[in-house]
């Protein structure tokens, strides 16, 4: 397993937002983490990415205990995160946004640079060079927060609903660069609402509900799941 | 009209500013004006100084008068007390400096203090350093400290004024080579995207502490030269005038009104303050008009520039290029 956490627990204050969660990620592979709204999802990513300490439980990457390592530490060891809410660098323009990515791996201004613009050129957003972030579009953002993470060279990226908010088109597009970046050898382990996309690229659906993994398994079985089915939309009423 | 900056113009407009500063004590000879100009010079390396981490970086720091008093007493206390060389004094105000913006960042990031209580910190931290200057023994409180004076480039002091003028605009030059090495480099990279979103520069790998430690080491450093520099000039220090609070301010001033986070920025708003305090002198001879002026400019700036003066040109352009199309 390249990304192994197991019974992860955070709580802030009375709130058990992820409790025992234990979530795998093959070599090569692409899971989803799928979930209502509030569900932890968020947070067992923040987490996993350093981003939060959890309270217990392990994080495992390409066999090191990562648990606790600050969020630079842990993108420099090859693990990187997307934000659900964007977060440009606003005043910069988009390649030198990605090139702070790229700088993660080479200190030369030149390298970076080109290694940048591979990268815009891979998730399709080329054109876009030389725009300031803060005037790019919903769905701009999103390819750019991909494109930065892409950047770092990861071995594995996390992708917190890099769809969310895109239209149908605008998915499809995202989907096959998601595809095209898995084939070029990126583990994957994706937060998405957007079933459409999540069908199509899982391998593998965890299914979080109030913190917890309610189920877990190949798309089909997870989404014909009863508990899955109650966590979206509730107890079917029994007639008396 | 096509008004791109391209590196040929660009480099048209530096040798042009190269130009003007070495020829400007031929054509102003009064010492007076040349005073003035190496006025404008230092006030534009020290404004770069702070443009380090209050422009690149975005760490607002409204105690940078903390490093320029320290380099200004090292420097002092080596030359007059122990009888060290004055340029290796001067080395070595680089190194105090950059020692106390070492341990300031240390503090204030460990602590995780960001924006107005950096800020804050920062003049705490200038304040206590003038008190202690005012007490301790190897500062001789309250009386300053005099070096003798004895010209000659071996104890790096300057008969004329032109000569001092010369060594500010060296100092200058060194500055605006830092900014531009700031501007092109991966350190200077990762300090913007530290100004901009430290959480999202942290997730790309940047160590975000580090990196604003560095930046101060770096900006305190230069202030301290600034401060030896301004001994070696006057001869002498005491507490108020090494960590008077008004040096942290117009520091942030010239880099502000000139444009923070920019090359040219401080060189810009060290000239346009040099300006508006002659002005000022010769419309009125009220003590502190010149400071309501710099006040009610600062106000402008940050309403309705947040670039500065600099980011003035780029808009006009902008406005001129949408005229054109």
């Amino acid at each position: 397993m390249l990304l192994e956490v197991d019974r992860l627990c955070k709580s802030f204050g009375g709130l058990q937002a992820v409790s025992d969660a234990s979530v795998r990620l093959p070599e090569g592979g692409i899971v989803a983490l799928i979930g209502p709204n509030g569900a932890g999802k968020t947070t067992l990513f923040a987490s996993i990415a350093g981003f939060i300490a959890p309270d217990s439980g392990t994080v495992r990457f390409a066999g090191t205990d990562i648990t606790g390592w600050k969020p630079h530490r842990i993108c420099m060891a090859g693990m990187v995160r997307t934000f659900q809410i964007t977060q440009p660098f606003s005043r910069l323009s988009v390649h030198e946004n990605i090139m702070v990515g790229a700088y993660a791996r080479t200190a030369n201004a030149r390298e970076a640079a080109d290694r940048a613009e591979a990268v815009a050129r891979q998730v399709g957003m080329h054109h876009l060079l030389q725009t300031e972030s803060i005037n790019l579009t919903v769905a701009a953002r999103k390819r750019l927060e991909l494109a930065r993470a892409l950047a770092t060279q990861p071995r594995v990226l996390l992708l917190d609903e890099v769809m969310a908010g895109l239209n149908p088109t605008e998915i499809q597009e995202i989907v096959d660069v998601v595809k095209a970046i898995r084939t070029a050898g990126v583990s994957i382990l994706l937060i998405e609402h957007v079933m459409q996309a999540v069908m199509s690229l899982a391998e593998k659906i965890y299914v979080l509900s109030q913190g917890a993994i309610i189920a877990e398994g190949l798309p089909q079985e997870v989404t014909s799941n009863t508990a899955v089915i109650e966590a979206y939309f509730g107890k079917k009423k029994v007639a008396a | 009209m096509n008004t791109e900056v391209t590196p040929a113009r660009r480099g048209i407009l530096v040798l042009a500013l190269i130009a003007a500063v070495m020829g400007y004590p031929f054509v102003f000879t009064s010492n007076y004006a040349i005073e003035l100009g190496m006025l404008v010079l230092l006030g534009a390396f020290l404004g770069q100084a702070w443009n380090v981490a209050g422009g690149f970086a975005g760490q607002f720091s409204f105690g940078h008068a903390a490093f320029f008093g320290t380099g200004a007493y090292c420097s002092a206390i080596l030359v007059s007390t122990y009888g060290v060389n004055p340029w290796l004094a001067f080395a070595l105000a680089a190194v105090s400096g950059a020692v106390v913006g070492g341990i300031v960042g240390a503090l204030s990031f460990r602590f995780g203090l960001r924006g107005s209580y950096f800020a804050l910190i920062t003049l705490a931290f200038a304040e206590i350093l003038r008190v202690l200057a005012d007490s301790v023994p190897i500062t001789r409180g309250g009386l300053g400290i005099l070096i003798s004076a004895d010209p000659g480039w071996k104890n790096l002091q300057f008969e004329s004024s032109t000569g001092v003028y010369y060594f500010a605009a060296v100092l200058c030059a060194i500055s605006l080579l830092i900014a531009y090495w700031l501007k092109t480099s991966r350190f200077g990279a990762r300090l913007a995207a530290i100004r901009e979103n430290e959480a999202a520069a942290s997730a790309l790998g940047v160590n975000v502490f580090w990196q604003k430690v560095h930046c101060l080491v770096l900006s305190g450093a230069m202030s301290a030269v600034g401060g030896a520099f301004y001994v070696q000039k006057y001869l002498f220090i005491d507490p108020y005038l090494a960590y008077n609070i008004n040096r942290s301010v117009e520091m942030l001033l010239i880099s502000m009104i000139g444009g923070a986070g920019t090359i040219f920025g401080p060189f810009v708003g060290a000239l346009a303050i040099g300006l508006i305090g002659e002005g000022t002198r010769a419309l009125s001879t009220a003590p502190g008009l010149s400071l309501v002026v710099y006040g009610l400019i600062l106000i402008l700036i940050i309403g309705f520039l947040p670039q500065g003066l600099i980011g003035l040109t780029s808009k006009l352009r902008r406005k001129g290029a949408s005229n054109a199309s």
